[in-house]
């Protein structure tokens, strides 16, 4: 693999860039490997990286049905944070937050990761109450977040009107170290590290069947043919429930879809990710000048990957109310992702009731931000045949015992 | 140059002079230009510079697939970035400026971007800037930040307002065209409900411009027939200026309205967002032409040969005095015809085809125009203008053969059917080799509720460029659809047209040329992008969009997602079909955010549910909290009183005297039938088919999983009707959980509910002299005996029909009474009034909060955050041990729940007296596996009491019950701790004296 920087394009631009090589080569698929990861969106490739990385495990194949990041690695608004209220779900973002501080240097790919500072405004005293607690949380769990006050929010993001008739602006949790990354250098740039240690990215393959054999995985049916494994680990996100059906057992997970949108791009004008819960939508700008728009989930379950109208309405609602240099702007884009939502709406990072199988799911509609650290514990659970301290309580099990991990607790959406 | 003409122009009116400023500059145009006509007319050909390599950039099209001429327009509270002068209407007045430059249009700093190009190819940024790691945050992020971005940024609230309406159809025609115009006509003469919509301010699409005859007459004749019998039937609704921007499932179609985009200030809404459910669809959304790939494609003075035309036969202006024509079929050849009609140059048609033939071709021909075949373009001369073109062989290298000076070059790569709206909804496309475009599927379009199809294409939007069977179409479409597939079919094999491929020109072009080739002007992406994009491994559109930005433009790609795609398939040895398209997606042209969020702003920009009594609590300077969709009194301070002395006040003056509460927003839910009974009892943890008529009861609902979801009080009204009152917030998620239970699953349970929380104002009594006040009001026996406490009755007081509820969630002597909503407002007054003499104050949440914590009540979402369940908070007497089952019951005996490990709730006083912080977590000793400080409790509510004149709070710790007396410490977010001591929760007022009297 040829190492990406300055002087390698400066080399290159003078041959027209005829000498850079495939950022991921495109095999076919292998009898059998050790491992197999279904899905290769940034949870089963980072789940691969590091299945290498810290085990040494390269006789690996991550299958794809479409393309590598397609899902809905490449469809989010890419938030990434960790001031999340439950000891397990701070421990895990927090990890991957962490990791996200040098994936750049690490994958050898710039994946633009922008420490700007998120912060979740408080708009109803219950709010300020809940922020407060997450403050406090964070406080104990080595998340640094602070509660700040309404002239501070107006400081960090000055376009914010904060003192809007209905829900004037009470205050905000804000994560300095919290930001954006651009969401496909995310997943090609894992992909291409993955590539470069030997492992097959195995695309337009789509997983139609498990095999097993007294109770463990032996394999899987594809549409380019069997490929046998000794361990198979699922991370299909929102087709979670169809590829654990093939496995023979069922999940405790929901497909809804969740939109976002885009407007036309304009010069710099927001520097920081501002949620705002109580009204609904969550905004950043990109680094190409638009602004990154989502809101919620619809009230169905569905599998287009598109969403229902009314939701655009009410999360621009809120934007334009809360933002009012909005309104002149226009809507660029508009698209949807179907994601996984558990009970407890926290991921499923776990053995399964099939030998050697492990599936990692529930995301939902904010696991972009964790997907170095899930990459992390998962490849720890599929290395080892445990989990690891990350990953311990999010096993599957949880829901039978009651023993959630609620973070609908602490907001409506998890972003 | 580019000037006015001395005659023509369909669309403008000579008479009406319109002045404007462009960058500061006045300049003049007609009425009936747009704003890119009338900078053409004023010789304007350099209007903005390139998002990437800010290269300077000139009028390119004519309609909305327009990448390059983009402006700010207007100014402060009226600025648009972004806006395309290709479809702004010109105004009197309007002021313009261009984007993407500093310091200035003409010399702009950002330019060394195209210097270095080369050094910026498709996805620079992924291999660089990687190091040193602090360096992209505050140096590189910013540096590319300000160097994007277009248009300025808005800092003014917007002076316009938006408005939206619905509106209902059999059929919906997008696109005034004479498809469109012709499917409204047949659909409209069977008499269905039609709504025709046209984005542009005129009628009748190309056929004006282009000239043929339709239906046998001359266009223009056509037209005004056919819109005279369009405005004449009166099922038929035109809407011009008005764009259908997406289709959604089962019909409903979004379109955005300019009403006062040219009037600023008039008054009128400035958009209007329409949202029509249809029947079916009918597309006869027209196709766009395509641009040529050769290098310097993006010079100013380079344009579409079918915009050219449109600038010189609607608005009669000349984008040059010297035009060379560039293209792979016939239709370039009207411009060269009207070009020369207007009496300027064409010097040559350069016609990539071996060998052109045709009508147009030999008219050409005829006039003695030059035409070249087999030759393309190998470069255009030329920084801020065009000044000439080298002309070289399509099959070859780009030698170049010749050089001929000119100061415009119009050209055309064939025509791409706009088929969003159709592929929104999921309708599929079919590559066609004879157009080298992708046309609609008939046989998979997307469907409509009842398995037919919902949208049915027509026109050139369906590949048919011939007028008469363009009638053909829009005439099957509009009146049988279900036979236009094999119409389509027909008209499709019969029709003349051929659009050779020419993806590339010349067509082995070196390098350095395809560097220079634009395939997505405004992004910059060149042919050699997309190229590299392919080389290292971007194989799928979608990789090869996302890597180079191909299409991801203000334009969306109209312009050049074929152009690109096709380049791709030959980097990929593959067809075209096999690569496939990226997905369209809503919107077909941007819409103004404003239009959508509509007139929801301000005060209005939710709902807002005001109670009987809410403009005497605002006009008697109330602090309202948001409760939902509900304004509430948090308090009401005094002048010159802040809020928690305020607070602080009512809380005393209630306890010792009299306080008033509006509790109108509490949910009063009426549940009746004959099984209303044993239905509550599945609802409640506890029982209510054994509350006597004329009782009231707490109760607990719990969600399947045994966490508490809401209480309240249940009054039973009599043999089979209960009244459940829940909390503010609940009120209608708990009616939605019952019917959810009722619809879905004791569908046969023979129950009744009914939301009536806005019947009924509910003002709450409270204070030792609570039933004084009552007794002067008069009308009804509130005695102890009359009305113990826990009991109802009905009656009136102060002349009102009342219910009066002997409940407390104060620990007070206290009644909550009910009157009819209308009623509220004089009931309140009533009570004010005559209790003067007890002194009575209002109070709001806030005091009500304090004083329910003083007495250990819980509040759901305080005590509870969906994790915790009734016996954590010590309401076991509460949850029914007789009952064979209840929501939540098999939820809560699950091992984790029903462990006697979990967190319990306590009360707490601190040492020195202070508040415990909101949301602080009890401290345990040392720490888990990842690190993260162990807890073994938190607080829940936490206030300062007034009664007792120190910090209070509740809590849930470890044990916590048996563990009174102990002293834990609380966290505070700045590291220290506060220490406390584990308390009965209860802390005024424990035997219940007050309340009971
Ligand atoms: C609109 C939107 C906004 C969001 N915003 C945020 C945000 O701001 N911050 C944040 O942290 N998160 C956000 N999320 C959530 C985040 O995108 C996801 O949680 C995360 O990307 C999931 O990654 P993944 O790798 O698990 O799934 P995916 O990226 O969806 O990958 C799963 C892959 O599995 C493949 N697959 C499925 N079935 C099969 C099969 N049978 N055979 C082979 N392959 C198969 C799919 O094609 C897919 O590529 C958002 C999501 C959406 C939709």
């Amino acid at each position: 693999m040829k190492r990406y920087s300055v002087f390698a394009i400066a080399r290159e631009a003078l041959r027209h860039h005829s000498g850079w090589d495939r950022a991921w080569a495109s095999p076919e698929p292998r009898a059998s490997y050790d491992v197999v990861i279904v899905g290769a969106g940034g949870h089963g490739l980072a789940t691969a990286y590091y299945l290498g990385k810290n085990f040494g495990i390269t006789n690996v194949a991550v299958i794809e049905k479409g393309w590598l990041g397609g899902g809905n690695t490449g469809r989010n608004t890419t938030i990434i944070r960790s001031n999340y209220l439950q000891d397990p779900s701070a421990a895990i973002y927090e990890k991957a937050r962490s990791l996200y501080e040098t994936l750049s240097q690490d994958l050898n790919y710039n994946v633009m990761f922008s420490p700007r500072g998120v912060m979740m405004l408080a708009q109803t005293h219950h709010e300020v109450r809940g922020y407060l607690r997450t403050a406090h949380a964070n406080a104990l769990q080595g998340v640094a977040t602070e509660f700040i006050t309404p002239q501070r929010v107006k400081e960090l993001c000055p376009i914010m009107n904060i003192d809007g008739p209905r829900y004037p602006v009470l205050g905000a949790l804000w994560q300095p170290r919290g930001g954006t990354a651009r969401h496909d250098a995310v997943a090609w740039g894992y992909a291409r590290a993955c590539s470069a240690m030997g492992m097959h990215i195995i695309q337009q393959c789509e997983v139609k069947g498990v095999r097993s054999e007294g109770g463990a995985v032996t394999g899987v049916e594809t549409t380019k043919g069997f490929i046998g494994c000794n361990k198979l680990g699922i991370v299909v996100a929102g087709h979670s429930g169809q590829v654990a059906d093939m496995a023979g057992f069922r999940l405790p997970v929901e497909a809804v879809a969740l939109q976002a949108l885009v407007s036309e791009p304009i010069k710099p004008c927001m520097d920081v990710v501002v949620m705002a819960n109580t009204v609904h939508g969550y905004m950043s700008q990109s680094d190409k000048g638009e602004m990154v728009i989502g809101g919620g989930t619809d009230g169905f379950n569905n599998f287009t990957q598109r969403g229902s109208f009314h939701h655009i309405e009410e999360t621009l609602r809120a934007l334009v109310e809360t933002f009012p240099m909005l309104s002149r702007l226009k809507m660029l884009r508009q698209w949807g992702g179907i994601v996984d939502m558990t009970g407890d709406r926290s991921p499923i990072i776990s053995k399964t009731p099939l030998g050697n199988c492990f599936i990692n799911c529930g995301w939902g509609t904010g696991g972009f931000k964790a997907i170095p650290g899930s990459g992390w514990a998962m490849a720890e659970l599929m290395a080892k045949g445990e989990p690891g301290p990350l990953a311990r309580d999010f096993n599957l099990w949880r829901f039978r015992e009651g023993q959630f991990i609620d973070e609908s607790v602490a907001a409506g959406v998890a972003h | 140059m580019s000037t006015r003409l001395a005659s023509g122009g369909r669309l403008i009116d000579r008479k009406t002079t319109q002045k404007f400023t462009f960058n500061g500059t006045w300049l003049s145009g007609f009425s009936g230009d747009t704003l890119a006509s009338a900078l053409l007319a004023n010789d304007q050909m350099l209007v903005g510079r390139s998002f990437k390599y800010h290269r300077p950039r000139g009028i390119l099209a004519s309609g909305p697939e327009e990448p390059n001429a983009l402006v700010n327009l207007g100014r402060d509270d009226r600025l648009e970035p972004n806006q395309r002068t290709t479809t702004t209407p010109l105004f009197d007045g309007l002021q313009a400026t261009s984007q993407n430059h500093w310091p200035s249009l003409e010399f702009d700093i950002g330019v060394v971007n195209n210097y270095a190009a080369r050094f910026l190819p498709a996805g620079f940024y992924y291999k660089t800037f990687i190091h040193p790691r602090a360096a992209w945050k505050h140096l590189f992020e910013p540096v590319i930040r300000k160097s994007a971005g277009l248009g300025r940024a808005p800092k003014d609230r917007d002076a316009d307002r938006y408005e939206q309406a619905y509106a209902f159809c059999d059929v919906l025609v997008v696109g005034g065209g004479i498809a469109g115009l012709q499917a409204a006509l047949s659909a409209g003469r069977r008499g269905d409900r039609v709504i025709l919509l046209e984005q542009a301010a005129h009628w009748g699409g190309r056929a004006p411009v282009d000239g043929d005859a339709v239906g046998g007459m001359a266009a223009g004749d056509w037209l005004t027939a056919a819109l005279e019998e369009l405005h004449a039937l009166p099922n038929v609704t035109l809407r011009a200026a008005c764009t259908a921007t997406g289709v959604y499932d089962h019909g409903y179609v979004l379109a955005a309205e300019s009403l006062a985009d040219a009037t600023p200030g008039d008054g009128r809404p400035r958009q209007r967002l329409w949202r029509i459910r249809a029947g079916r669809i009918v597309t006869a959304t027209g196709a766009i032409e395509r641009p040529l790939s050769f290098a310097g494609n993006d010079i100013p003075g380079v344009m579409l040969a079918a915009a050219m035309r449109d600038y010189v036969v609607n608005h009669a202006v000349s984008p040059g005095d010297r035009t060379v024509i560039v293209t792979n079929n016939d239709d370039a050849y009207r411009t060269a015809l009207v070009l020369r009609d207007a009496g300027l140059a064409v010097p040559v048609i350069l016609d990539a085809r071996p060998a052109p033939a045709g009508p147009l071709v030999e008219a050409a021909r005829a006039r003695g125009i030059r035409i070249e075949a087999g030759r393309a373009i190998a470069k255009v001369q030329g920084g801020k203008r065009v000044t000439g073109v080298q002309i070289c062989l399509q099959a070859g290298e780009g030698a170049v053969l010749e050089e001929i000076s000119c100061d415009a070059v119009a050209m055309s790569g064939g025509w791409s059917p706009v088929v969003h709206l159709w592929s929104h909804c999921g309708g599929k496309l079919n590559w066609d080799d004879r157009l080298s475009a992708f046309l609609p599927d008939p046989a998979r379009p997307p469907l409509n509720h009842d398995g037919r199809a919902m949208v049915t294409p027509a026109g050139a939007a369906a590949g048919i460029f011939e007028p008469d069977a363009i009638l053909t179409s829009g005439e099957v479409a509009g009146a049988d659809p279900d036979s236009l597939g094999e119409v389509q079919d027909e008209l499709l094999a019969r029709q003349s047209v051929v659009v050779p491929p020419v993806w590339v020109m010349p067509q082995g072009a070196r390098a350095d040329l395809r560097a220079k080739m634009w395939l997505d002007f405004q992004n910059d992406v060149k042919v050699s992008d997309v190229q590299l994009a392919a080389r290292e491994g971007y194989e799928s559109v979608e990789h090869t969009k996302r890597y180079t930005t191909l299409g991801m433009a203000t334009d969306q790609g109209k312009l050049s997602n074929i152009n690109g795609l096709a380049v791709l398939a030959q980097a990929l040895g593959e067809d075209i079909p096999q690569v496939g398209t990226t997905t369209f997606r809503p919107p077909y042209t941007p819409v103004t955010l404003g239009t959508l969020a509509g007139e929801a702003r301000g005060e209005i920009f939710q709902p807002l549910r005001r109670t009987p009594v809410h403009g005497w609590h605002e006009s008697h300077g109330a602090y309202f909290e948001p409760v939902g969709l509900w304004r509430r009194p948090y308090c009401y301070p005094r002048s010159g009183e802040s809020h928690a002395d305020a607070v602080k006040r009512e809380v005393l003056n209630t306890r010792a005297g009299l306080g008033l509460l509006d509790a109108s927003t509490l949910g009063k839910i009426i549940v009746k039938g004959p099984d209303a009974g044993r239905f509550l009892d599945m609802l409640y943890t506890n029982m209510m088919s054994t509350l006597p008529v004329g009782k009231c009861r707490y109760g607990l609902m719990c969600n399947e999983q045994g966490f508490l979801s809401d209480d309240g009080v249940v009054a039973r009204l009599d043999e089979d009707t209960w009244l459940c009152h829940t909390t503010s917030g609940g009120a209608d998620r708990i009616h939605g959980w019952m019917e959810d239970w009722l619809q879905c699953e004791w569908w046969d349970w023979k129950v009744y509910t009914a939301n009536l929380t806005e019947h009924y104002a509910q003002i709450a009594v409270v204070g030792p002299k609570a039933r004084a006040l009552l007794e002067k009001l008069g009308g009804m026996d509130v005695s102890k005996e009359a009305l113990p406490f826990m009991a109802w009755s009905e009656g009136s007081l102060a002349g009102i029909p009342a219910r009066a509820f002997r409940i407390s969630f104060s620990g007070e002597l206290s009644y909550e009474i009910a009157v009819p909503a209308s009623q509220g407002l004089a009931f309140w007054e009533a009570c004010l009034a005559a209790g003067a003499e007890f002194g009575i104050s209002p109070y709001g949440t806030e005091a009500l909060h304090v004083m329910r914590a003083e007495k250990g009540f819980i509040m759901i979402g305080d005590e509870t955050d969906g994790t915790v369940t009734p016996l954590d908070l010590g309401l076991a007497w509460a949850v029914s041990k007789k009952k064979a089952d209840f929501l939540g019951k098999r939820g809560m005996e699950r091992n984790h729940l029903s462990s006697p490990d979990r967190w319990q709730l306590v009360g707490f006083e601190t040492l020195d007296g202070s508040v415990i912080p909101d949301g602080a977590y009890i401290l345990a000793e040392g720490s888990n596996d990842n690190g993260q400080r162990n807890v073994q409790g938190r607080v829940t509510s936490t206030y300062y009491s007034p009664t007792l004149k120190h910090g209070i709070a509740m809590g849930l710790l470890h044990h916590g019950p048996s563990r009174m007396g102990e002293v834990v410490e609380f966290n505070k977010t700045d590291g220290g701790t506060v220490k406390a001591r584990v308390a009965d929760p209860v802390f005024y007022d424990k035997t219940g004296e007050k309340q009971n009297v």
